[in-house]
């Protein structure tokens, strides 16, 4: 199943009956070179849009929102202990957190990738 | 960037080679500036210090200072205009020899920092009685202003806006500007010498600084806009150097412990505070005769109430501009002034003012990031050691 997308740059993917959410390859190159991450701790719930974890570069830091209200179920500890690979494989490998989501339907109105591409290209 | 940004900001003659090699452009001191290239800020870091690095800093202000008290050029010419800006900087500039740089600051009456700046005398025996000064991009207006100001009748200010500024760091940058401009490799650190460059019937005069702000050996060399383009390719067809830009300048400036003036150097800040005392001469502190002469003398007999200090968080986050610094019973102490992610340092750093009685090495201190106390103590800078040359 494809990824979604916010406007504020997070891919949300459909995944086993949770959602994993990362940062859009857009973003990770917009970022720069990540230097640190700071991930929630599982069992912390959010709601939609609220601040979820931080990402840095050398040049500046960033916040990541939830894209979806629920409980976080896993943290990729490995993007905190290698922020690099943020960079690496932003829509892969790096994913952030894993939501058990609350309200499955805010997933739905979220974009499509053709739809974030020409959002991304003209912000 | 909206586009009535666009049509305000100012250009160097770089822009378009920025653009060329595929820059990504930012406002910055009301120019439009490359604050990285497609290498990225990082490894831009760190080919500086292991190789050279071409920055254009173009954006900022040069100018000539003449004495109107004495001719050009005459036994007396040089004290003359050194007399004259020492009314307005607490360097020693009289006896500098021909040729010497110094980094000083412009004070305000009360002593605080106007603008840090470097301040040459030039070279050529019929050249003594000038003083080449650069100065920061976003106060150059301000700065020439006032020294024209203050300096009236007694000296006169040509602001060089004709001329870009290119500067090389790195290890390797002596090779390479040796080969363009051949005994610079010999050049003293913190010296100017003046080239005809191309050697050819359409060079031009530029001058050749060693110095720079990234902590490593470099050079910046002025040169007619005219040249500018030329002189920059010329310099990139090494092989030893990479385009870099304003955000790898800053992490290296950062490591290397130097100030950003606007964010570690203000003022209300005065030298002995951002504890770069090293710009007040000797001879100046013992006889004053400078904007603030009182309060820097105090404070450097007494010492001052807060210090610029370096700061290492033990753990990864790196602590911003802005960030509270807090003794370690919760008190606060200060502010964070820079602060990020040091590349070669492998980790954050960051440089600050804490109250005096907190600025010893080895000081545990908390910083407030994001609502959450982060542990760090008080640093030596420079956080990576200087390499400048020495002969």
């Amino acid at each position: 199943m494809s990824a979604k997308y916010t406007e504020d740059h997070e891919w949300v993917k459909a995944e086993g009956g949770v959602y994993v959410v990362g940062v859009s390859a857009h973003a990770a190159e917009q970022l720069g070179d990540v230097v640190f991450v700071e991930l929630p701790e599982i069992g912390k719930t959010f709601a939609k849009g609220d601040e979820m974890a931080v990402v840095e570069s050398v040049k500046a830091a960033s916040d990541v929102y939830a894209p979806i209200s629920g409980e976080v179920v896993a943290v990729n500890q490995a993007i905190v202990d290698d922020p690099s690979q943020v960079n690496a494989d932003p829509q892969g490998a790096a994913w952030f957190v894993k939501i058990s989501a609350s309200k499955p339907a805010e997933f739905d109105a979220l974009m499509e990738e053709a739809a974030y591409k020409d959002f991304a290209g003209a912000s | 960037m909206s586009g009535a940004d666009s049509q305000t900001l100012k250009r160097t003659p770089l822009y378009d080679l920025h653009l060329s090699l595929g820059a990504k452009m930012v406002a910055f001191a009301s120019y439009e500036m490359p604050v990285q290239y497609p290498m990225g800020v990082l490894k831009e870091h760190l080919h500086t210090r292991e190789s050279a690095g071409l920055f254009d800093v173009s954006h900022m202000g040069q100018a000539y200072l003449r004495t109107l008290e004495a001719p050009l050029g005459s036994p007396e010419a040089h004290a003359s205009i050194a007399a004259a800006i020492e009314r307005l900087v607490p360097g020693e500039i009289r006896k500098l020899k021909q040729g010497g740089v110094r980094y000083t600051v412009l004070l305000s009456d009360d002593g605080g920092v106007l603008d840090d700046l470097m301040i040459a005398r030039l070279y050529m025996d019929q050249f003594q009685g000038m003083l080449s000064l650069v100065v920061n991009a976003a106060t150059k207006e301000q700065d020439f202003a006032h020294i024209e100001q203050k300096l009236d009748g007694v000296a006169a200010l040509e602001v060089l806006s004709n001329r870009a500024l290119i500067a090389l760091q790195g290890p390797k940058a002596a090779a390479v500007v040796n080969r363009l401009f051949p005994g610079a490799a010999e050049q003293p650190f913190m010296s100017v010498r003046p080239h005809y460059w191309p050697a050819s019937d359409d060079g031009a005069f530029t001058v050749v600084s060693r110095l720079g702000y990234t902590g490593e050996d470099g050079f910046e060399i002025s040169v007619l806009d005219t040249h500018a383009m030329l002189l920059a390719k010329a310099l990139l067809a090494a092989p030893e150097v990479e385009p870099v830009g304003l955000g790898a300048r800053d992490s290296l400036r950062l490591e290397a412990g130097l100030c950003l003036y606007g964010h570690d150097l203000t003022p209300e800040i005065s030298p002995v505070e951002g504890n770069i005392a090293f710009a007040v001469g000797k001879r100046r502190s013992a006889e004053g005769g400078f904007p603030g002469a009182a309060r820097i003398q105090q404070e450097l007999a007494d010492g001052p109430k807060r210090l610029r200090v370096g700061i290492r968080p033990e753990g990864r986050a790196p602590a911003r501009e802005g960030a509270e610094i807090q003794s370690t019973d919760g008190k606060t102490s200060g502010a964070v002034t820079s602060g990020g992610f040091g590349p070669t340092v492998n980790g954050p750093i960051a440089m600050g003012y804490v109250d005096a009685a907190f600025a010893a090495t080895g000081t545990p201190v908390s910083l407030m990031v994001r609502g959450k106390s982060l542990p760090a103590v008080v640093a030596d800078m420079p956080f990576v050691p200087h390499n400048y040359y020495r002969g």
